[in-house]
């Protein structure tokens, strides 16, 4: 498959570095104790939600999990509203309502992030069925951990897609854990992708730790979405480097499979792969970083500063009427 | 019940609920756990620690650790019990009950009266409740949905003591309980240690002992007004009474302890001295077992009440992120010492 082009190669680069950054920041934050709630960090799954969303349009939709920073950035919403969202302010994408579990912006094509596992399934399919009664053309991609495909609400939802043939890719970011437990032990399968014959509809298992290869079969998946012939439950195999929430040590796995994964980060990898071919300079790639990470600074400079919402705020947005309580 | 034994040890909740557990499984081959992360090694024991080191003592056959499937582990649950095993089962966030609802509620609390009588669902579903900045779909206080539901018993422990007594009923029970515990009452250490967290700890008794389901506990005496709250609300209520003590109103504060059976008569009786009742709970307003206990107790104790029942609840809103909004939906002691000084205005 041939690559996609030099400008989009170095998109997909930014916007790795966006998450990667981002979620490293946050981190500290958190750990700084300047941010509240909890963290559920993206790092080390860069290439999954980076591939798809570049294989996305504009005014297509996405719909992530309780590890939403990604998909979000991915998909477009920009530092600043995510960054504000995290800090609780009434600027971010989410004013404050929903935090680190539910972000998300109509406006790029995200909706609030479902922290339910598997409960963004059935949604998904349901958008994609407003899209093909609409005639809209729109494809919605679904992100959801290896755990999710234990949930009723994967069949169900996955079932429906598939009956119907709607625009919906499924995208299975398998990194081994669903929090502490080890894939292996709650399913039998060796490729969570050999779900898809159940349903009737086209698996498959690409290495998530590689964003060209994840671009590919997603812009495969979507062209069959769009073009009326279904679902495609896509399977990435990918790693977080970081504890599955902000209280994690850890203990259930082992430091050289940590090492083995990261061994294998997606970033360096592609910018290897783009300096390789010629198509930037290892200076350029440095630059991008160097941007980005100005860029997050800002973000919390925007965030610090921004207000935060006021406590009686808590009682709009229940109804579109807002008659009051 | 036994009577009151002489060896004990300081302990959060969350020890005791695990002192509950050990004791039982030891006890009774037929108690076995079954949750998500509650017994892999290296991992965290659930997701508040309860169950941290039974699967090393006990066995992972005995601690299962589940699928991300709440319906199949209510259901589990379900066909288990009525085998003849005790499950202890649980949800990491109550918020995910409702993704078990189906089997919860058509299925763990009918059979017994589909049956005739003729089988019983010995369950305990265990759920932590309670808002701590996790949002809407992480912080909701579910309890009134399940006090609707016949055929449930709900638990609602929140002293280290009860917390160990009453899962010991709930695991002895032969019928469903929904067994609540508070995310900023536990007491986990270290990792998983809550932001903001109350973590009382109470003298527990390492011998056998249960505390009965429908009996109130009076957690402060007083003489002016009754405050009724349950779970972190009984905390609440307390550090009110404190306040207002001095002022001169003396407060009554009392914990249901279970809501499914509700002790009504230790609380008309304290309605029946004081005259005033303000009840406290954290679940959202409408609908609410706050709303269900004041119409109970006007039910029984009408005569007695000098002024309008007054209920100090969250909003009818989902839960909210930030936290100064989250306070703000929280009720907290100040908005029971309000509720308290207007229903005294009737004096
Ligand atoms: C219905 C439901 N059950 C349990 C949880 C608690 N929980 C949050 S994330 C998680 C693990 C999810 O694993 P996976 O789907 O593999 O996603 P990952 O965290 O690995 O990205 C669990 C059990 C939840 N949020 N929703
Ligand atoms: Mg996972």
């Amino acid at each position: 498959m041939a690559d996609p082009s030099p400008d989009r190669m170095l998109h997909m680069y930014r916007q790795m570095q966006r998450i990667r950054q981002f979620e490293e920041k946050v981190n500290q934050l958190f750990l700084e104790g300047r941010m509240p709630g909890t963290l559920h960090l993206y790092t080390g799954q860069e290439a999954c939600a980076v591939g798809v969303a570049e294989a996305l349009d504009e005014d297509d939709w996405v719909v992530g999990t309780h590890r939403p920073h990604g998909h979000a950035i991915a998909k477009g919403v920009t530092l600043d509203d995510m960054m504000a969202e995290l800090f609780a302010k009434s600027t971010g994408c989410a004013r404050g309502y929903g935090g680190s579990m539910h972000v998300g912006d109509p406006a790029t094509g995200v909706l609030p992030a479902i922290a339910i596992v598997g409960g963004n399934i059935p949604v998904a399919s349901g958008m994609a069925l407003g899209f093909k009664m609409q005639k809209t053309g729109q494809v919605i991609a679904c992100f959801m951990g290896d755990g999710a495909l234990n949930e009723g609400a994967f069949h169900e939802g996955v079932n429906m897609a598939a009956i119907w043939d709607l625009p919906v890719v499924f995208v299975c970011e398998n990194n081994l854990y669903g929090a502490s437990t080890p894939v292996d032990q709650v399913t039998r399968l060796e490729k969570l992708s050999d779900r898809a014959a159940g349903y009737g509809i086209p698996g498959e298992t690409v290495d998530g730790m590689d964003v060209l290869t994840v671009h590919g079969a997603a812009q495969r998946a979507v062209e069959r979405a769009r073009n009326g012939d279904g679902p495609t439950l896509l399977e990435c195999l990918t790693y977080r480097f970081v504890g599955h929430s902000r209280s994690d040590t850890r203990s259930y796995r082992s430091r050289d499979e940590e090492a083995e994964w990261k061994a294998r980060d997606a970033i360096p990898r592609l910018a290897a792969h783009m300096v390789e071919r010629g198509i930037t300079t290892q200076d350029e790639v440095d630059a991008i970083a160097a941007e980005v990470a100005a860029e997050i600074e800002a973000s919390i400079e925007f965030a610090e500063s921004s207000p935060s919402p006021a406590p009686e705020d808590c009682l709009k947005y229940v109804f579109t009427e807002e008659a009051g309580q | 019940m036994t009577d009151q034994p002489q060896a004990t040890k300081k302990m959060s909740i969350a020890e005791a609920l695990r002192e509950a557990i050990r004791e039982e499984m030891q006890r009774d081959e037929r108690v076995f756990c079954l949750g998500e992360d509650i017994g892999i090694p290296g991992g965290f024991g659930g997701a508040f620690t309860v169950t941290l080191g039974l699967s090393e003592e006990f066995g992972h056959e005995r601690v299962l650790d589940t699928p991300i499937s709440e319906a199949g582990i209510a259901g589990a649950a379900v066909g288990a019990a009525l085998s003849g095993m005790r499950p202890i089962a649980d949800v990491q966030y109550a918020d995910f009950l409702f993704c078990a609802m189906d089997q919860l509620v058509n299925q763990a609390a009918k059979m017994r009266y589909m049956s005739g009588g003729k089988v019983s669902v010995p369950m305990v579903m265990r759920a932590p409740s309670g808002a701590t900045t996790r949002a809407a779909q992480h912080g909701q206080s579910p309890e009134s949905f399940f006090i609707h539901v016949p055929g449930v018993k709900v638990a609602c422990p929140s002293t280290a003591y009860d917390a160990k007594g009453l899962l010991k009923t709930a695991i002895r029970c032969d019928d469903p309980v929904l067994f609540f515990e508070h995310k900023l009452l536990y007491g986990s250490k270290g990792m998983r240690a809550e932001k903001g967290a109350l973590s009382p700890e109470g003298e527990v008794p390492l011998e056998d002992y249960t505390v009965p389901f429908g009996k109130a506990a009076i957690r402060r005496e007083g003489t002016d007004v009754t405050i009724l709250g349950k779970l972190m609300t009984v905390y609440r209520a307390l550090a009110a009474a404190e306040d207002l003590a001095e002022e001169g109103i003396s407060c009554e504060v009392i914990d249901p302890r279970t809501l499914v059976p509700f002790d009504v008569e230790t609380v008309a009786q304290s309605i029946r001295k004081t005259e005033h009742l303000v009840i406290v709970d954290e679940c959202p307003r409408t609908g609410g077992w706050a709303g269900e206990a004041a119409a109970v107790l006007q039910e029984a104790a009408f005569g007695s009440l000098d002024a309008p029942i007054k209920r100090v609840t969250a909003p009818d809103t989902p839960v909210p992120f930030a936290p100064v909004m989250e306070k703000y939906y929280i009720p907290d002691e100040d908005d029971v010492k309000a509720a308290v000084r207007e229903v005294l205005r009737w004096r």
